[in-house]
């Protein structure tokens, strides 16, 4: 149903992936590829296995079945630490800063496993993107606002310079004008080389931002196709855009 | 008994600096394993041996008359020891039950311990009676008014307080640190950071251990003899300071640990019942704090933390 090209390797590559937590079996069939250099979106309702299925591809969770492929190589046996290093970074649902340190030991530790002298540099970029965080670099990461917050989360994920971006609803709780800043940033990500996965409820958002997208419902990947394509397609419209 | 008094503050300080080195151990472990390690008083107890069979197997004679050669490698004995053992616990004791409930690892603790009590007891010869520690090291006591503090209780002070300073500035500057707080604060973000668990975990362990070992060998030339039970009498009050403190916390650990030391001191000779009672006020004391401050004196809002 796409007219998206799919040449070449994808960079990302999730087959008929099943995840439980107990006997809850919140994933059970998901299956989608992200090719290099676009901004693909899952959506979905409450509950629907997105959040579930990005912790899986992280290393956090560990999949029943199913196999989850970077650059072709298998990933789902490897550690969360070790899936960073290869170039996979996710900024969680929630945020998940460490409140008690500072912007700055934050984004340092966005940084952990690089030994390059590029670190200070990248962490200027971030300032430049976000001046509010420039601004106040020393405080403790707890004290700032919801969009605030989610503006360091990004670029806690960023320093890692990382290939593909994960990013758990970014836009949660914050206000249409924050909502569109955090938007244009993850464009300027995808401008500057970053592969971009991006889970969201705000589907108008996302899809509106997206290259390719997949409907994530009860545990299974259901309709995809490019944004423009879903934007138009009545089920998604029916189900997601609030519309009858 | 003002000369009683303040020497028993002398000596309360002194006993603090002592605990501080152990309670720091207990304080770093919870903050990142949310385990109390039981064993960690036996972690001292073998660092104190390990100095102890340096001295007597290792060093040459000549060596041994040499007071600043001796004890920094009776030091560095105790630690390499403390360290072994501490890192082997972890590693197979602990480790497998990661993910297990709290109960078994906390139960395992105290299996540790009393195994190696009982292990240094059957290979250390004599261990269960007191090893006299050599005593001729720095003999020149400090004497201030009617207070005599003897020159080992000094060093004790001394490096107790520069190791703690150390262990902060580690924890708050360096990229290790700051990964043991993330890891103390949000284990699974940490991870998503490219944090080793494992990694962090071990560092943990090590550090606790040299702290201990140097504790466990100061102890000896302080108080001139060991046995396989010194671990277990100080880690109790080790661990009363860390909880105390608010288990998690530096500072709180080392504050704690002064408080334990003097309160231990000073009901000695003001209470009824005197050294017998040491271990009621102790607790009475905690439960008092715990009463009104859950959280210990420094605790959660700063784990791992200044
Ligand atoms: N830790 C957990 N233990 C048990 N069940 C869980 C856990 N986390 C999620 N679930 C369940 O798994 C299912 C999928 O949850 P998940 O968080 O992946 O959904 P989601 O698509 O991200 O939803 P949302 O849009 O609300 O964030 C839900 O039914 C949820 O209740
Ligand atoms: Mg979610």
């Amino acid at each position: 149903m796409s007219d998206t090209v799919q040449t070449g390797k994808p960079l990302l590559e999730v087959r008929d992936l099943c995840v439980a937590y107990g006997a809850i079996e919140a994933v059970r069939s998901v299956s989608f590829t992200v090719q290099a250099g676009q901004i693909v979106s899952l959506i979905g309702s409450n509950g629907a296995g997105k959040t579930t299925t990005l912790r899986t591809i992280s290393g956090l969770l560990r999949p029943r079945s199913g196999q989850i492929l970077f650059e072709g190589r298998p990933i789902h046996t490897q550690p969360a630490h070790a899936i960073l290093g290869m170039g996979v970074a996710h900024c969680p649902e929630g945020r998940r800063l460490f409140p008690k340190m500072t912007v700055e030991e934050n984004l340092l530790l966005g940084a952990y496993t690089r030994k390059d002298e590029g670190i200070a540099e990248d962490v200027e970029r971030v300032y430049d993107l976000f001046p509010v965080l420039g601004e106040r670099r020393g405080n403790k990461a707890g004290l700032f606002s919801g969009g605030e917050q989610q503006m360091l989360a990004i670029g806690r994920a960023m320093m890692s310079r990382p290939r593909l971006l994960m990013l758990d609803e970014p836009s949660m709780g914050l206000s249409p004008i924050m909502t569109q800043r955090i938007f244009d940033t993850i464009r300027d990500l995808q401008r500057l080389g970053t592969t971009v996965l991006l889970v969201e409820q705000n589907a108008l958002a996302a899809l509106a931002q997206s290259d390719y997208a997949h409907v994530v419902d009860l545990g299974r990947t259901t309709i995809e196709g490019t944004g423009h394509d879903l934007l138009a397609d009545q089920r998604v419209r029916d189900a997601y855009l609030g519309e009858n | 008994m003002f000369a009683t008094l303040m020497q028993q503050i002398a000596n309360g300080i002194v006993f603090g600096a002592l605990i501080a080195l152990v309670a720091l151990g207990y304080t770093m472990v919870y903050g990142i394993v949310q385990l109390i390690n039981f064993a960690h008083g036996e972690v001292f107890m073998v660092g104190a041996f390990g100095g102890l069979a340096t001295y007597t197997w290792v060093l040459p004679a000549d060596v041994k008359q040499i007071w600043y050669v001796a004890l920094p490698l009776m030091v560095l004995g105790g630690v390499v020891v403390s360290v072994l053992i501490s890192l082997a616990m972890e590693r197979i004791a602990y480790r497998p039950l990661r993910n297990a409930p709290r109960l078994a690892p906390l139960i395992t603790a105290l299996g540790v311990s009393v195994f190696l009590q009982e292990a240094v007891r059957l290979f250390y010869p004599n261990a269960t009676s007191a090893q006299p520690f050599p005593a001729t090291f720095i003999t020149t006591p400090l004497v201030i008014g009617p207070v005599t503090v003897p020159a080992s209780g000094i060093l004790l002070v001394a490096v107790s307080i520069v190791l703690a300073i150390l262990l902060q500035a580690y924890v708050n500057r360096s990229r290790m640190g700051r990964a043991m707080r993330a890891t103390a604060q949000d284990p699974d973000t940490a991870r998503l950071m490219g944090i080793n668990p494992d990694r962090v975990i071990v560092v943990t362990f090590a550090i606790g251990a040299v702290l201990a070992g140097v504790g466990g060998v100061l102890y000896g030339v302080y108080i001139n003899n060991i046995d396989n039970q010194i671990g277990f009498q100080n880690g109790v009050f080790a661990f009363t300071a860390a909880v105390l403190g608010g288990i998690g916390s530096i500072r709180g650990a080392v504050i704690g640990s002064f408080v334990i030391g003097l309160v231990k001191n000073l009901a000695d000779v003001l209470l009824p019942g005197g050294t017998a009672y040491d271990y009621v006020w102790i607790f009475v004391l905690l439960i008092v704090v715990l009463v009104f401050a859950p959280q210990g004196l420094f605790g959660e809002a700063e784990r791992v933390r200044a």
